[in-house]
């Protein structure tokens, strides 16, 4: 496995490239699968390409295959809202987001990619004195962890977030927030891309259009996987592929405490500079933000009962719109662009699960329900750890695939047992 | 918009009925002490992508509980030769709470 010279990105090569009108070079390499690598990475989202990049760059193992059905940037990495976030309150959850947080805002450079991190600050808000009460304690969490979080009265969100309802006939008025001001957006397909070229770059394989049609199981071990492209085998593979993850463990005879469920997100055509921040409404689950290009960026709850159709149901899109102009009147005249529908995992609990699983050699990474991309930088370490020493990383150690069965489940919403109704 | 088939009601938007999970699961019987099938029944889903047979309840009509069969990739409902209203409910999570044996 030869590492390619990587042709570095700079404002310098910016020029040189305009002023010669020089082609952009492939920025990963086309590869086709060798017979056998020390590690396969099964789906070549935003997690895997991350636990491949840190494979090869924090462990120094480069025989590393990925393996994407279509290609690069075509699944949830380049179909969600794009936001990052740290203000999380189990123990575990604080520390593990932050870490990756800690990532994003390094991760520009680590790739020599440009991710567009914009850490534009994002405000919770509270509707009540009991909901603002648990936001202080969430805020003091993340204080206690060195995590910068302000809790906000009403006068303070009206400064800094003027264009919401505060009227009188408002139904959830607003008493408050917390503000996370590292918090932002990332630009999605730039992170696929980015840690897709900066593992190609150190040697690590990258195979599009090459489906895992089974596993190769030898006394209880996983020594590979069959495919599109033919057998490939491995010294340790791991699963990837959130939103399909029951799909691939079934083919290792593996049941997952796992559902699959669709999401939606939407754009609205795009306005001048306006929402320079990302909000998370209080009264219900929506979020917003406004994208580089203008369009306001938003989303909410899932469908609510499993599917694998990638096709939102039109009342989920109603309530969302509702969310919308509950909480900024102004924008009820703006029209939707662009709707979709992703298919994400969604678990008991509300957490995902990474490591082992009971098959030797067989690591699993999935469950991530509306983590996942915020997640991807210290999933990909983690992972990576997890793979390297055969041991989970300490700040995964949570997130275990076999928690309930030890009763440790990690319920950060404390919403129950339900995966449609996290 | 997804419709769902109330047997005492007809063809009904989905907007009036609440999911209530994966139907195909036996529960385990109250007596059972050991763990694991209990952890089996209520924590591990088949998830197919294909036909799932599932609980809805008709929470804004008849508010029966109703058993069908929905391919998860097309929302299409299979027909079914079962009477939803029949053992299979009797026998499910739905109507064994707390009942001992």
């Amino acid at each position: 496995m030869k590492a390619m010279h990587r042709s570095r990105y700079s404002a310098l090569s910016l020029v040189r490239h305009a002023l010669k009108e020089m082609p952009w070079r492939r920025a990963w390499r086309a590869a086709t699968p060798q017979p056998h690598y020390d590690v396969i990475i099964v789906g070549g989202g935003g997690h895997g390409l991350a636990t491949a990049y840190y494979l090869a760059a924090n462990h120094g193992i480069r025989r590393v295959a990925v393996l994407e059905k279509s290609y690069i940037g075509s699944g949830n990495v380049g179909r969600n809202t794009t936001l990052v976030r740290s203000n999380y309150q189990l123990p575990g959850n604080t520390q593990f987001f932050e870490h990756s947080l800690k990532l994003w805002e390094s991760l520009s450079h680590t790739l020599n990619y440009n991710v567009m991190l914009s850490q534009r600050g994002q405000v919770v808000l509270a509707h009540g004195p009991a909901q603002l009460d648990v936001l202080a304690r969430k805020g003091n969490t993340m204080l206690l962890n060195g995590i910068d979080a302000e809790l906000l009265d009403r006068g303070e969100v009206m400064r800094l977030l003027p264009y919401l309802d505060y009227s009188s006939e408002c139904r959830f008025p607003i008493y408050g927030g917390l503000l996370q001001r590292r918090a932002g957006t990332v630009r999605h397909d730039a992170v696929a891309w980015g840690y897709a070229r900066a593992a190609s770059d150190l040697g690590v394989d990258i195979i599009e259009h090459c489906e895992v049609t089974g596993f190769i199981e030898n006394q209880g071990r996983i020594t590979g996987v069959d495919t599109t492209q033919g057998r490939i085998h491995a010294g340790r593979t791991a699963i990837a592929v959130a939103g399909h993850s029951s799909h691939l463990a079934a083919m290792a005879g593996l049941r997952l405490p796992i559902e699959s469920h669709l999401l939606q997100a939407f754009v609205t055509e795009a306005i001048k500079p306006f929402v320079d921040h990302v909000i998370s409404f209080g009264a219900e689950l929506f979020y917003i933000s406004q994208s580089d290009k203008g369009g306001l960026v938003f989303g909410g709850h899932i469908d609510g009962f499993n599917s694998y159709t990638q096709r939102g149901q039109f009342p989920k899109a109603q309530d969302v719109a509702e969310c919308a102009v509950a909480l900024i009147p102004s924008i009820s005249r703006l029209r939707l662009l662009r709707h979709w529908g992703g298919i994400q995992d969604m678990t008991p609990d509300g957490s995902p699960f990474i490591g082992r699983t009971p098959l030797r050699d067989l690591y699993f990474n999935g469950g991530w329900c509306y983590q996942g991309f915020k997640a991807t930088p210290a999933s990909g370490w983690c992972f990576a750890h997890t793979l390297a020493h055969e041991e989970e990383h300490p700040l995964i150690r949570h997130l275990a695939l076999d928690r309930f069965e030890r009763h440790n489940g990690f319920d950060e919403y404390g919403l129950g047992l339900w995966p449609y109704r996290q | 918009m997804l419709r769902i088939p109330c047997p005492h009601c007809g063809l009904r938007d989905y907007t009036e009925f609440q999911y209530g999970g994966d139907a195909s699961k036996i529960r385990p019987v109250h007596t059972e002490e050991c763990l694991a099938p209990w952890h089996d029944h209520v924590f591990l889903f088949d998830n197919p992508k294909g036909v799932h047979r599932e609980y809805w309840q008709h929470r804004l009509g008849c508010r029966q509980w109703l058993i069908i069969d929905r391919h998860t990739a097309t929302n299409v409902i299979e027909p079914t030769t079962r009477d939803p209203t029949n053992s299979d409910l009797m026998n499910s999570d739905l109507m064994n709470t707390g009942r001992q044996p």
